[in-house]
């Protein structure tokens, strides 16, 4: 087991497009979504949603093991991936072999961020996710921890017991051990964004920015070509077509 | 002296050096009669004072239920299943193997990872997946594989089991026009990877042909000796 064939090496061979976007709580990446499919759908196109944790067969499990606390790193990843499994399967793919857009809010990258996070072997759960299509393009939304925690921790009473990452016993209190759980989450990302080329959204600016850039971003994808350079005020930050700009920007 | 080690990187937050026991993994196909030969062993063991608990496919608190009600229907995707015997088996590993062997017991396994291995191979893993994905179980202290043929599993399933079960017989893929051609394919199939896998991570063969009074002598003593011998180097069972 010398050389491990990892995740990354499977791409998208159907006329459909995959197009996925990533991010900590709080970070927008829904929100953005949603407008897309939206603006997608007014265009005429075939559009497919799928979301994290949708498998119906597997979800009964994991709520079970995250209601009753059966969880542990491992099994909370095995079985993440388990249904993300079933998802591509049954979801996804069967949507891009008949030519749809499917837009996926959060993909594989989700469960690097949180089962490494977690304390789970970097390139095991890498070759785990073998099996994964690789997205079309893939949209990280970056934006402060803080702002992230303020947006989250301001709207929403309770944060759940593995959502918080209280398996960890970093901190008795659920909020402090959510934001320090969000904070390794989020620095799992940064690694993840330079492996694996995701383009990078500033996640601070208007929703209505970010929306038109992200429209401007995928439009060349759907024609088949490649983006070409993005203005000097777009908000997408990393573009990887485009590697000169990550310089330009740092 | 550490006991017990991974395959690969370990079980993530689980100390693996304190350790003692002994873990014992019985294999072999469908029908085969592992059931009858872990219930015998077990009593033996238990005569020569040994403290015994056990273990088998399906029967983690986590996805037991749900690796039930997915067969029930056949509605979850292939390599989605192949991951869900993968979670049964890793809450079995961490909730009841780890603690048995923390405890000094011996655990007897009814079937191991390879097994799951097998079984995920048949139905179109790649191999050097599969066994990556459980590169986080325990090598045991030894895998005592019941051989037998396909030819000489028939008699066995008609006149004990109740004629050919759906998913034993391969009928999800399936393998053949009906029940007896798939189940012949599945399992020629089956005992084709467990006779590679048997190489690959050196089980001890026990011919399953025999009276079952012969074979359970023969597992009773290798076993016995095995726990006679107390201590074992790190890594006998394989790569």
């Amino acid at each position: 087991m010398s050389t491990i064939r990892s995740y990354g090496q499977r791409p998208n061979p159907y006329p459909g497009k995959l197009f996925i976007v990533e991010g900590i709580d709080g970070s927008g990446k829904s929100t953005q979504l949603t407008l897309l499919s939206q603006w997608l759908r007014s265009e005429g196109h075939l559009v497919v949603f799928s979301e994290w944790n949708s498998s119906p067969i597997v979800r009964t499990t994991t709520s079970r093991g995250k209601k009753r606390q059966l969880l542990t790193p491992l099994t909370f990843s095995l079985i993440h991936a388990t249904d993300f499994s079933d998802r591509i399967e049954r979801d996804i793919i069967p949507a891009l072999k008949a030519g749809a857009i499917v837009l996926a809010d959060r993909y594989v990258y989700t469960a690097f961020a949180r089962d490494v996070a977690r304390g789970v072997d970097r390139s095991w759960v890498r070759s785990l996710y073998r099996f994964a299509t690789l997205p079309t393009l893939a949209i990280y939304f970056r934006v402060p921890l803080d702002v992230a925690l303020y947006r989250i921790l301001s709207g929403r009473p309770k944060l759940k017991w593995y959502e918080a990452g209280m398996d960890l016993g970093l901190h008795s209190d659920v909020t402090e051990s959510y934001k320090l759980f969000q904070g390794r989450i989020q620095e799992e990302y940064e690694h993840i964004v330079r492996e694996h080329g995701l383009a990078v959204m500033d996640a601070t600016r208007p929703v209505e920015i970010q929306q038109r850039a992200l429209r401007q971003l995928i439009t060349p994808y759907l024609r088949g070509e490649v983006p070409g350079p993005l203005g000097p005020d777009s908000p997408v930050l990393v573009h990887p077509a485009h590697p000169t700009r990550v310089e330009a920007t740092r | 002296m550490k006991r017990f080690e991974s395959y690969g990187t370990g079980i993530p937050r689980v100390r693996l050096d304190d350790l003692s026991g002994w873990l014992i993994v019985v294999e072999g196909t469908d029908g085969v009669g592992r059931t009858t030969h872990i219930n015998k062993l077990r009593a033996h063991l238990e005569r020569l004072g040994y403290a015994v608990a056990e273990t088998g496919l399906t029967r983690s608190d986590l996805a037991s239920r749900g690796i039930r009600r997915a067969k029930q229907g056949n509605t979850l995707g292939s390599n989605a299943f192949n991951l869900f015997y993968a979670t049964d088996f890793a809450d079995r590993l961490e909730q009841q193997i780890v603690p048995a062997l923390r405890s000094g017991f011996v655990m007897l396994t009814d079937r191991y990872v390879y097994s799951l291995i097998a079984r995920a191979i048949v139905r179109g893993a790649e191999p050097d997946w599969i066994k990556q994905v459980y590169s986080f179980a325990l090598k045991p202290d030894a895998t005592f594989y019941l051989r037998i043929d396909v030819d000489e599993l028939v008699p066995r399933v008609l006149s004990d089991g109740g004629g050919f079960d759906y998913w034993e017989s391969g009928m999800d893929l399936p393998m053949g026009e009906d029940l007896y051609d798939s189940f012949m394919n599945y399992q020629r199939r089956i005992i084709e990877e467990l006779d590679t896998l048997s190489r690959e991570y050196a089980f001890q063969t026990i011919d399953a042909t025999r009276k079952v009074d012969d074979i359970s002598r023969d597992l009773c003593d290798r076993v016995a000796e095995l726990l006679a011998r107390r201590q074992k180097p790190v890594g006998v069972n394989g790569a």
